[in-house]
């Protein structure tokens, strides 16, 4: 069961602001999903290793070497703000 | 040759016109660009100009697939062209670049007609999370067309567009295909290049086609596959994705699993299921029962594994970059949390919560740590299972289309509409998914009161999509499904 105060640590942690009425409904349906997913608690499987890749792949390496990549104006294109040549956004500590 | 007669055409079927020059690719583009416009099914979120041209595309008149245009889904990005990936939070987003997936077919000589509509960053089952509206399905215009690629599906099934590009996560291109009468396939986990594919769960999403028959399946998938120095988890594919020929189904055996055929399946959807096995047999088939003791779980691993991917990824979304950002923020974390809690729709937060839930010291074990390992199980039993058959067959959704709206009120309810096709995505082996018919249990539904379609879906091992492709073709042959009434 995920409480109140839970929802709203978890959504802090989310960086994710949650209306009153989602907060109600939030905890409400966290916890029935919840419910289902601990059916996974049943199982046997302490010697089963996780699975990382579901197809098998070494690590593939390339060359460390520049490359061109998109030019600053097109990256910046689509931020909702700019300033000298960078991403403008609020100070940290208002 | 007049627009009806265009759009009854496969898009082999229009290829093999335009290199007689009994058709152009032009009037080709037109006919279908036409109906895209005038579309009511809300399919698209963007339509191409009447002059179709794509970053990097080939209008050469040697290009394999000569001008045969393409939907993509909204998640894939297209440079310069809205890539909103059904989200409120991407409104107007247009990419600096162009997804490979969607280049290489572009290369290969299909301009892109649109960009559909789908569930909000791909999550859901019936296009009903898309901040764009719902999608509606052809064959039912009160009923969903299923999801997440649910534009895709209903403007391949309406023949509004001649294919489509779409993702699977979790069942998001097989699950829609079945609900919307048409063929969908996703391929081998890797198979396909991510790049460019707005992310949802990275290590389950795979794209793949979404076609009137499984021939152009396998024709869309040939331009698809391919390593790709963009994507580290994209794979070489050990051969050429080759037309299906095959005629009969001698020697092929198929696996049924009991835990994926039986309780939660509607009667209507079981009927069709056994009739089609009726069918692989008349072709040549054996059909034997398969154990896959883990599938139950299937869905409980997803419903971890996918959040958290997704929590990790949707945290690119902060308001900085691309895309909404919040009016008058006090500071940087009211600007993040406000732009988030504006741009996100209620699935997608419900996905955010559970994810960092998951994720969130103290739970990581027992939720994340877990899942991967039922993961694990899942991928054993499917390697036992093809120790013992060529093939696991299933119904690919346990209903059919169901009314806009039906399911919303409770999560689980929709999530359960997955639960034949999480195993296979867990697992990253290929499955896809034909119509096999009409539900009759439905009978006094659909145009001419004659059902909705139901979806029969094939798994075979990772890399199987060859055999996969002939085993579902020689069966579409039998079947002679027909989904013209749909584009009525």
């Amino acid at each position: 069961m995920i409480d109140r105060d839970e929802v709203l640590h978890v959504a802090r942690l989310a960086r994710l602001e949650l209306d009153e009425s989602e907060v109600e409904a939030m905890a409400g349906e966290l916890s029935a999903v919840l419910d289902h997913i601990a059916r996974i608690g049943e199982l046997e499987l302490d010697d089963v290793p996780p699975t990382t890749h579901v197809v098998e792949v070494t690590g593939r390496l390339r060359a460390d070497e520049p490359r061109p990549c998109l030019p600053r104006e097109v990256v910046l294109a689509q931020a909702p703000a700019v300033q000298d040549d960078g991403f403008l956004v609020p100070s940290p500590q208002a | 040759m007049v627009d009806s007669d265009v759009i009854a055409l496969t898009a082999a079927g229009a290829i093999a016109e335009i290199k007689a020059a009994r058709l152009s690719p032009e009037e080709l583009f037109a006919a279908y660009r036409a109906r895209a416009a005038a579309d009511e099914l809300n399919c698209f979120t963007w339509v191409a100009d009447a002059e179709a041209a794509t970053p990097g595309g080939s209008a050469s008149a040697s290009a394999p697939l000569r001008g045969v245009p393409l939907a993509v889904k909204d998640l894939f990005c297209t440079a310069g062209v809205p890539s909103q990936s059904g989200s409120r939070i991407l409104e107007g987003y247009r990419p600096p670049y162009t997804a490979t997936a969607v280049v290489r077919l572009a290369a290969a000589g299909a301009p892109l007609l649109g960009k559909t509509n789908q569930d909000e960053f791909a999550m859901g089952s019936s296009n009903e999370n898309s901040a764009y509206g719902p999608v509606l399905n052809p064959w039912d215009r009160t009923r969903v067309p299923g999801g997440s690629s649910g534009g895709s599906a209903a403007a391949v099934a309406a023949g509004l567009a001649p294919w489509a590009l779409g993702t699977d996560t979790g069942g998001s291109i097989r699950q829609p295909a079945a609900l919307c009468g048409i063929v969908g396939l996703k391929p081998t986990y890797g198979a396909v290049s991510r790049y460019g594919m707005i992310a949802f769960a990275s290590s389950l999403d795979q794209a793949g086609p979404l076609t009137r028959d499984v021939s152009d399946a396998a024709l869309l998938l040939s331009h698809m596959v391919g390593q790709d120095p963009c994507d580290a988890t994209s794979l070489a594919f050990p051969e050429p994705i080759a037309p299906p020929s095959a005629e009969r189904l001698d020697g092929v055996r198929l696996g049924v699993p009991a835990e994926l055929t039986g309780e939660g399946v509607e009667p209507g959807v079981l009927a069709a299921f056994r009739a089609t096995l009726t069918r692989a047999q008349e072709l040549g088939a054996s059909i034997q029962e398969v154990r896959l003791p883990h599938a139950p779980h299937a869905l409980s691993a997803y419903y971890v594994l996918a959040p958290a991917e997704c929590s990790s990824n949707l945290a690119r979304f902060d308001g900085v970059r691309y895309g909404r950002r919040v009016e008058n923020p006090a500071d940087l974390l009211d600007m993040y949390t406000r732009t988030r809690h504006d741009g996100f729709g209620a699935e997608v937060k419900r996905r955010i919560m559970l994810g960092t839930y998951a994720l969130s010291s103290g739970y990581y074990d027992a939720y994340y740590g877990r899942a991967q390992r039922v993961r694990t199980k899942i991928v054993h039993d499917f390697d036992a299972a093809f120790a013992q058959v060529d093939f696991i067959v299933t119904p690919t959704s346990p209903s059919v289309a169901f009314g806009l709206g039906e399911k919303t009120g409770d999560p689980w309810s929709m999530y359960i509409n997955d639960f034949c096709t999480v195993p296979m995505s867990l697992a990253g082996i290929p499955a896809i998914s034909i119509p096999c018919g009409l539900s009759a249990a439905d009978a006094g539904l659909g145009p001419g009161g004659a059902g909705l379609p139901v979806g029969f879906q094939i798994a075979g091992p990772v890399f199987s999509e060859n055999r996969l492709l002939n085993a579902a073709y020689a069966l579409e042959q039998a079947l002679g499904f027909d989904g013209s009434v749909a584009r009525a």
